[in-house]
């Protein structure tokens, strides 16, 4: 749900597009805004569940001080949606858990 | 080791102006930020600021923030952004993370402008997507243009609560109700009339007492409170909301002025645990300034102001201006503050300032 | 328990009618006039600039509520936008025989379009009826607060603080 008019902001500016993938779904995003605005503007709010009981977590502190927004992005588990931007052809994934890195270390 | 003169942590009001107030005189300062631009919340503040009007009132929070930028840039302050704070050392020396790096920054002055964080209610099912601090509703709805919600539950009738949810009036979304948990309404009586006249309902003496729904929030369950706080068995109510903003207070983030050694003191009226400061901002320990919210939660012009008094006091003990211009320079901003902490808002801080700046002196 | 702008937000009756922003009757009633309800001590003082009339008065102490000096006030509404408490309106009781002219903030989207029909709130946002926009005036210098002129019923001038559009519901 993006805000097209606004009054004291003025009509949403055309800003760049870039295609994230997100579960496998193909994505179109703002360059350079936080994952979790991308996801809550396609209506996308559980961004991880929980280890022992799979409950839905999603945006919180909005400001990278809480953890509730961690995806696993590029591979890398706890990455904080909110205060991470986008990039074209990142890869993001509902994090189950934990989370385990995906990637050669 | 890279060495400053005066290094300030938090880019926010109270950081640059006391940046700006310091290269002014001379300083070499460099700004410590953690996010990917500069001005602390400003940006969100799309309303217009009270105050007085040789101070900037009447003008928008975002075009203060893009003023202070300017005004950093043209003194020549450096701004570090994406550049993390960890830790604080003798020296005083500086940790930080920055572009995947870990290294150190030694500085001559050292000023914490690190401001405050939003507080956390805990209720049944708040933890469901949905539920989010109201400031974190204002940076997705002012900054990102994103819509959190549809229909939305806020708790808090502060200036915090009243303004977001008339900003998310603005941003299209419906707001069913602010609920207060005190009798009466604590924000300023001019913005809970704002929301009044849209039709949106402030119910004092309520509470959220639960969150329910799937995958994300679907209803909240309101429940009357009586003065000790205590829910009022069958006045509970339903609502049809998808998401509930939390607007319970803000605490400064004091973890770098813990680390440093600064005197802390629990100050209620100013929001928790404080780092004490005498009257030019200074902590108890050596070379380490405090400003803004970090020392007591209030708003941007009084940021501004302990900014400048923290900036000015520290090209003074540098030697940049000598002390008959500083006194002059400090007591401006100073008188403006009192001014700024007048009236029935403003006088428990005003008072817990006075009591702060005492118990820093005679402990 | 009482009603009171602290308990409500809401101004009612006397809290609203003994304000020193309120004109009085006999002042309303000879044309445009000012009407500045802000009653709480917070300093602030935008308002007192921005009268070319220096109708507005607030003093050394800028926590005191504004005062107008209704004598000196010709309704002009410079003050409207300036407000950042979106407290202060203008009534023209006067505007034709039937109707009062009564301006307001609206910092909403979308603004009306001049002319048109709206849905009229009061003070607790419940609709009493519909009004035309004679007009909405939206210069640079009122910093994106735009003030619509509603023609109102005469006696509905201190109830009408709000409108919606007709379409959104």
């Amino acid at each position: 749900m993006r805000i097209k008019n606004h009054p004291i902001l003025g009509p949403l500016a055309n800003k760049k597009k870039v295609m994230i993938d997100v579960d496998g779904r193909q994505i179109e995003a703002e360059e350079n805004e936080p994952i979790a605005a991308a996801l809550m503007a396609q209506g996308i709010s559980v961004f991880h569940r929980t280890k022992k009981t799979g409950s839905p977590r999603g945006l919180f502190c909005g400001i990278g001080r809480c953890s509730d927004c961690f995806m696993i992005v590029d591979g890398i588990p706890n990455t904080r949606t909110c205060v991470t931007p986008v990039r074209e052809g990142m890869k993001i994934e509902t994090q189950h858990g934990l989370g385990q890195w995906k990637v050669d270390r | 080791m890279k060495e400053v003169e005066f290094a300030i942590v938090g880019g926010g009001p109270a950081g640059l102006s006391a940046a700006i107030e310091a290269a002014r005189c001379g300083v070499k300062v460099m700004v410590f930020d953690e996010n990917e631009r500069p001005g602390g919340q400003l940006f969100k503040q799309i309303h217009k600021f009270f105050g007085s009007r040789e101070h900037g009132a009447g003008i928008r929070g975002i075009d203060i923030g893009s003023q202070l930028l300017e005004d950093a840039e043209k003194y020549g302050v450096e701004v570090y952004l994406n550049a993390a704070v960890w830790g604080i050392f003798d020296g005083p020396q500086l940790g930080i993370c920055a572009e995947h790096r870990v290294f150190r920054v030694k500085a001559k002055k050292v000023l914490l402008a690190t401001g405050a964080s939003e507080n956390a209610l805990a209720f049944s099912g708040w933890t469901l997507p949905g539920v989010i601090g109201a400031g974190a509703a204002q940076t997705m709805i002012n900054i990102h243009r994103v819509l959190p919600g549809r229909r939305v539950l806020m708790v808090g009738s502060g200036n915090v609560g009243l303004i977001i949810s008339y900003q998310l009036l603005q941003a299209g979304a419906q707001v069913e109700a602010v609920v207060e948990a005190l009798p009466h309404i604590t924000g300023y009586g001019v913005h809970a009339s704002k929301l009044r006249r849209c039709g949106v309902p402030i119910l004092t003496s309520h509470t959220v007492k639960e969150a329910t729904g799937q995958e994300r929030v679907e209803r909240a369950i309101i429940v009357e409170v009586d003065h000790q706080f205590e829910p009022r068995p069958g006045t509970e109510r339903d609502l049809a909301v998808d998401t509930i903003c939390l607007a319970v207070g803000l605490t400064p983030m004091a973890e770098l002025a813990w680390l440093a050694g600064c005197r802390i003191a629990y100050i209620p009226e100013l929001g928790g645990h404080a780092p004490l400061h005498d009257d030019n901002m200074l902590t108890t320990a050596e070379d380490i300034y405090v400003a803004g919210d970090l020392t007591g939660i209030e708003e941007a012009h009084t940021a501004i102001e302990e900014g400048r008094v923290a900036g000015i006091a520290v090209a003074e003990s540098l030697g940049y201006i000598d002390f008959t211009r500083a006194f002059e320079l400090k007591q401006q901003a100073k008188d403006h503050l009192g001014a700024l902490r007048k009236g029935p808002f403003g006088e428990k801080r005003a008072q817990a300032k006075v009591r702060m700046i005492e118990r820093r002196e005679h402990p | 328990m009482k009603r009171t702008l602290k308990t409500t937000g809401i101004l009612y009756g006397e809290e609203l009618l003994k304000c020193p922003g309120m004109p009085t009757r006999k002042r309303m009633e000879q044309g445009p006039v000012a009407i500045i309800e802000c009653t709480q001590e917070i300093p602030c003082d935008p308002c007192v600039d921005a009268c070319r009339k220096g109708a507005i008065q607030i003093g050394e102490d800028i926590t005191q509520p504004p005062r107008l000096l209704e004598e000196k006030c010709n309704g002009c509404g410079s003050c409207i936008a300036e407000c950042p408490g979106l407290a202060i309106f203008v009534a023209d009781f006067n505007h034709s025989p039937e109707q009062a002219l009564l301006k307001i903030p609206y910092e909403f989207f979308p603004i009306p379009k001049a002319n048109t029909k709206v849905l009229a709130l009061d003070r607790e946002g419940k609709v009493i009826g519909e009004v035309r926009v004679l007009k909405v005036s939206n210069p640079k210098k009122n910093d994106r607060t735009p003030v619509l002129s509603l023609l109102v019923p005469k006696e509905r001038v201190l109830e009408i603080r709000h409108i919606r559009l007709k379409e959104s519901i």
